[in-house]
Formats: C-alpha cells, sequence, structure tokens
C-alpha cells in the first residue's frame, strides 16, 4: 500500500473504500470477491483486459449499480445504503469522465461545461462564463465553445467531458478510459493534465485504462483486475517487476499467459461438433 | 407441450414486468411535475418540437379527412334527402371520433416517434447516465418536460384537426357540391351539443395524450442502449400508440355515448 502523507491524519482513510464485492449480470459473475482502497490526494489506476467489468466498478462506485454482497464506501459514506437525496448530494462532489463522453448533444460545448454549474449553483451568468472559459481553457478547447457535441471528434468530446466532470471542483473525478482515441500528443497532454489537476486542485483520481504505459506514467497505484478478482496490485514500479504471471503477462502486453482473450465459452471441439445435438 | 407452456408463461411474466416498469416510470413522471414551473424555458422547447412541429401533418390531415367525410357522406344522405345534414355529419364526425383519434395516430407516428428515438439515443449514448452521475435527476430533467407538453399539445392538436376538418368539409359541400352556406352552419350550430360532443372529444383526446405519449416516453426510456435497441423502441411506440389509441377510443365511446 501506499503510505497516506503523513502530516493530515484524515489523510489515512482512504476516500474509496470496497469490500468483498460481488457482483451479477445476467447470470454471470463480474466480480467476486474485490477489496481495494483509493487512497485520498493520489493518482489511482484501475487496469484490466476488456470486458473485466472496470466501467461496471466505475458505475458501482457512483451508485448507479448496487452489488449483490459488499459495500462501497465513499468518503465514509456506504454509497448503496444512501437515501436518493444523499447519494445526489455524494454525487455533486464526484466527477466522472464517461467512456463515450456522455455530451448532452442538444447543448453547445459551453452549454454541457456550464451544465453543472447552472443546475447546482446560483452563480451569476458571469461567473459561470468565466469558470466554463477556465475549465475549457485547461482542456485547450476555449476555442471550440460554440461547437456542438456532433461536431467534434471523439477525442475532443472526451476532453470536454473531462472539462465538465471537474466543473464543480470535485474531491474526486473518475475516467473511464480517458486515453483512447487521442493522438499520441493529446495524449501525453491529457495525461500530464490528469496528474496536474489532481495535484493542483488536491483531487483524488480514479483512472481506468488498458493503456500501460500512459497510465503507469502517472499513477501512484495500480489495481489490476481480471475474472472478476484483483489479481495484482502496487506502484508502478512494483508491477513491472511484479513476479505475478497474470501481472506480467499484461503489464508487458504478452500474448501468452492465465489472462484469456475469450469470452467464457465451451470447449471448441465440443462447440463444434455439438451442433446437431444442442 | 411444455415448452410451449413455459414460453407463454415466461412472455406473460416479462409483459407484467413491463407494465409494472411503465407504471412506475409514470409515477415518478407524475412526482417530478412540480419541479417543471423551475425549467419555463425547457417546457416552451418541448411544446415547439412536440406540438408546433407536429402541426403541418395535422392541418393537412385534417383539411382532406373533412373533404372526404363531406364528398361520402353527401352521397349517402343525397339518397334520404337529407344532403342539407351534411354540416352535422362531418362536425360530429370530427368532434367525437376522427379529430381524437386519427390526431392521436399522427402525433403516434410523428412526435411519438421522435420522442422515442431521442430518449433511446440520450440512453445508448450514456447521457441520462452521464446526467444522474452529475446527480441531474433524467426523469425530472428529460422525461417530464417532454411528458407535460405532451399532455398539454394532444387536445390542442386535436381540436385543430377538427376545426381544419370542418372548414375542409364546408368548401367541399358548398363550394363543390353546391349545398346551401347557411343550412350547413346552421344546421350543425344547433345539433353539435357542446357537452356531448365537443367536451367529450376533448376528453378523449386528452387521454390519448396522456397514453401515447407515456408509451413513447416509456418505450425511449426502457431502450436496449444500441442502434437496433432504439430502432425498436421507434417501432413499437408507433405499433403501440395505434393499438392503444383504438382500443381506448372504443373503451370511451361505449362509456360516454351509449345512452342505453
Ligand atoms: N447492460 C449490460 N447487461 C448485461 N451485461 C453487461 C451490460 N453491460 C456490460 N455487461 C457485461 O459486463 C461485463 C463488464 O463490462 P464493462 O463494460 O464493465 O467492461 P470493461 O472492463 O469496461 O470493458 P472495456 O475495457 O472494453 O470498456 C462485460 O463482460 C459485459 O458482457
Ligand atoms: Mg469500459
Amino acid at each position: 500500500m501506499v503510505e497516506p502523507r503523513p502530516q493530515d491524519d484524515s489523510c489515512r482513510v482512504p476516500l474509496v473504500e470496497i469490500r468483498g464485492l460481488r457482483f451479477m449480470r445476467e447470470g454471470r459473475l463480474i466480480f467476486d470477491g474485490v477489496d481495494l482502497a483509493i487512497p485520498r490526494g493520489r493518482v489511482t489506476a484501475i487496469m484490466g483486459p476488456s470486458g473485466t467489468g472496470k466501467t461496471t466498478l466505475l458505475r458501482i462506485i457512483g451508485g448507479q449499480l448496487v452489488p449483490d454482497a459488499g459495500q462501497v464506501i465513499v468518503d465514509g459514506c456506504n454509497v448503496h445504503q444512501l437515501k436518493r437525496r444523499e447519494l445526489f448530494e455524494l454525487r455533486k462532489r464526484m466527477g466522472m469522465l464517461f467512456q463515450a463522453g456522455a455530451l448532452l448533444t442538444d447543448l453547445t460545448v459551453f452549454g454541457n461545461v456550464a451544465f453543472p454549474l447552472r443546475e447546482h449553483t446560483r452563480l451569476s451568468e458571469s461567473m459561470i462564463r468565466d469558470l466554463v472559459l477556465i475549465k475549457l481553457e485547461a482542456v485547450g478547447l476555449r476555442g471550440a465553445r460554440d461547437l456542438m457535441p456532433s461536431q467534434l471528434s471523439g477525442g475532443m468530446a472526451r476532453r470536454v467531458a473531462l472539462a465538465r466532470a471537474i466543473a464543480l471542483d470535485p474531491m474526486m473525478v473518475m475516467y473511464d478510459e480517458p486515453f483512447t482515441g487521442q493522438d499520441p500528443i493529446s495524449l501525453g497532454v491529457l495525461a500530464r493534465l490528469i496528474r496536474s489537476l489532481n495535484d493542483s486542485l488536491g483531487l483524488t483520481s480514479l483512472v481506468v485504462s488498458h493503456d500501460v504505459q500512459e497510465t503507469c506514467a502517472i499513477a501512484d497505484y495500480v489495481y489490476l483486475i481480471a475474472e472478476g478478482r484483483v489479481v495484482g496490485e502496487g506502484t508502478p514500479s512494483e508491477m513491472r517487476d511484479s513476479a505475478s504471471a497474470w501481472v506480467r503477462q499484461f503489464m508487458h502486453a504478452q500474448v501468452e499467459g492465465p489472462v484469456p482473450f475469450h469470452y467464457p465459452a465451451l470447449d471448441l471441439t465440443t462447440d463444434l461438433l455439438g451442433e446437431g445435438s444442442a | 407441450m411444455s415448452d410451449w407452456l413455459v414460453a407463454v408463461g415466461r412472455r406473460g411474466l416479462d409483459l407484467l414486468v413491463r407494465l409494472g416498469r411503465a407504471h412506475m416510470l409514470l409515477f415518478y413522471i407524475v412526482l417530478a411535475l412540480p419541479a417543471l414551473v423551475r425549467q419555463p424555458r425547457e417546457m416552451v422547447r418541448q411544446v415547439h418540437s412536440i406540438g408546433v412541429r407536429s402541426l403541418v401533418i395535422i392541418v393537412v390531415s385534417g383539411l382532406f379527412v373533412g373533404m372526404v367525410l363531406s364528398l361520402q357522406g353527401y352521397n349517402t344522405l343525397v339518397g334520404f334527402g337529407a344532403a342539407q345534414s351534411l354540416g352535422v355529419l362531418v362536425a360530429l364526425s370530427l368532434v367525437r371520433e376522427l379529430g381524437p383519434v386519427v390526431s392521436a395516430l399522427l402525433y403516434g407516428g410523428r412526435a411519438g416517434s421522435a420522442l422515442a428515438a431521442e430518449i433511446g439515443l440520450m440512453k445508448a449514448t450514456e447521457q441520462l447516465a452521464g446526467m444522474e452521475m452529475m446527480a441531474v435527476d433524467p426523469i425530472e430533467r428529460v422525461v417530464a418536460p417532454r411528458f407535460l407538453a405532451g399532455v398539454m399539445v394532444m387536445p390542442l392538436l386535436a381540436a385543430i384537426f377538427s376545426a381544419v376538418g370542418v372548414l375542409g368539409g364546408y368548401f367541399v359541400a358548398v363550394g363543390l357540391l353546391g349545398l346551401d352556406d347557411g343550412a350547413f352552419w346552421s344546421q350543425m350550430q344547433s345539433k353539435v351539443e357542446f357537452h356531448d360532443d365537443i367536451v367529450n372529444g376533448i376528453i378523449k383526446s386528452a387521454v390519448f395524450g396522456v397514453v401515447a405519449t407515456w408509451i413513447a416516453l416509456f418505450h425511449g426510456y426502457e431502450a436496449v442502449p444500441t442502434a437496433e435497441g432504439v430502432s425498436l423502441a421507434t417501432t413499437r411506440t408507433v405499433v403501440h400508440t395505434a393499438l392503444a389509441v383504438l382500443v381506448l377510443d372504443f373503451i370511451l365511446t361505449a362509456l360516454m355515448f351509449n345512452k342505453v
């Protein structure tokens, strides 16, 4: 575990704590006993092969999906026992960047970033304008403020969504695959942006990704999830030198290893021969 | 045989579950209605996109339905020497039946399908989930304004349909068939009752408005978040709206106009 900064006592309690998480979806076990802790003020990465349930995990933390067993504690609150109003209050302090951006298509870029401010604050229009322009400047899209989401590329949309996610100055931001669809330059910029936002605004960041290089460059701590469990954890350098077959395969992009490429299925021969009798 | 029973049972249960979810949605929409006073601009926008944009199809259809009614009615009435009652026939058919029913069917095809597609797409592109994560309730923000707008607009559309239809009937009767202008209007004025005919027609269209909008919003909101799911949602909206409107029309007519 990363030792929290010693000078601040409240830092000792992780911001997010997940204990014994079990989650089923349509009869398939997605998580089976996941335990993890996300320390305050750090960038924590959750990595794992496609389809392991990284997006699902973020949605569980955000209270959109309810686990079958286990607890999710965010800032001292058990997310799935909160009343609706309390959950909404908690969500105002959590920003989330969706995999596809999730921009509101009937608002401009400016309107999208202003949306949470208009919904949840009573700031004057000129204050909102200043705040929005500052956030857009941070993601390099101040000039695109009047475009509609349909006029943006996938990568730009993701950056607008990032500006929106930090509009309310949340305590924590969850990034779902922030790097996909970015060119190498904006990818580097974005990775540094996530890191610097985290440090300058005192955020806690949770980055979900399968982009090993970029993620390890900015993360303080990495969890690797596969087959419904945490199969490895550590700082990026610990992960790179790990002895675990799972971690080695994922971190070094090896083809052979325990991480399955296939969705669970019958044995191929059985499947091919068994067509008539099925 | 038992397979068949299981399949029927499963479909039955499925239907019940969906019905239950539809009523839950309606319940949440109704709970969210008071909060709409805080979004007057959104309401105006929705009334515009649901109502004003349906006007052309309503006016054109109303005009032609009225004209056809007039032609057909004349051919029948003239055989009984009752051509002077043509105005009554046209007006009653429109106000009691065709106005509410045909405009509800058109509404389902024009506005309902658009509503279902819009909300289904918002779901497929994670906009609704995104709102939820921003602590904004999508039912309050997206679904409820559209519901209220649809419910407000439907009786107006039906009224416009009937009014234009009567005008269409008048052009054919007086302009084309040469009936007496005064007889057309005075018979209509004396035979069409405000309460029995007009109010009942408005009640019908209000009921259709609630049901058609509800069906559209439900299918959009529950759409499987894929391209296929959204297309299925729009198709189902149109089909279910048509069926619901026609069945409800029979029930309402039996309740309202049955003097037995
Ligand atoms: N709406 C749903 N209904 C049923 N199963 C689902 C649904 N959404 C996702 N799943 C299943 O849950 C599993 C985890 O999905 P999830 O989207 O969380 O994966 P992921 O790790 O984010 O993958 P990726 O890296 O490709 O985004 C998948 O195997 C998928 O089949
Ligand atoms: Mg994902």
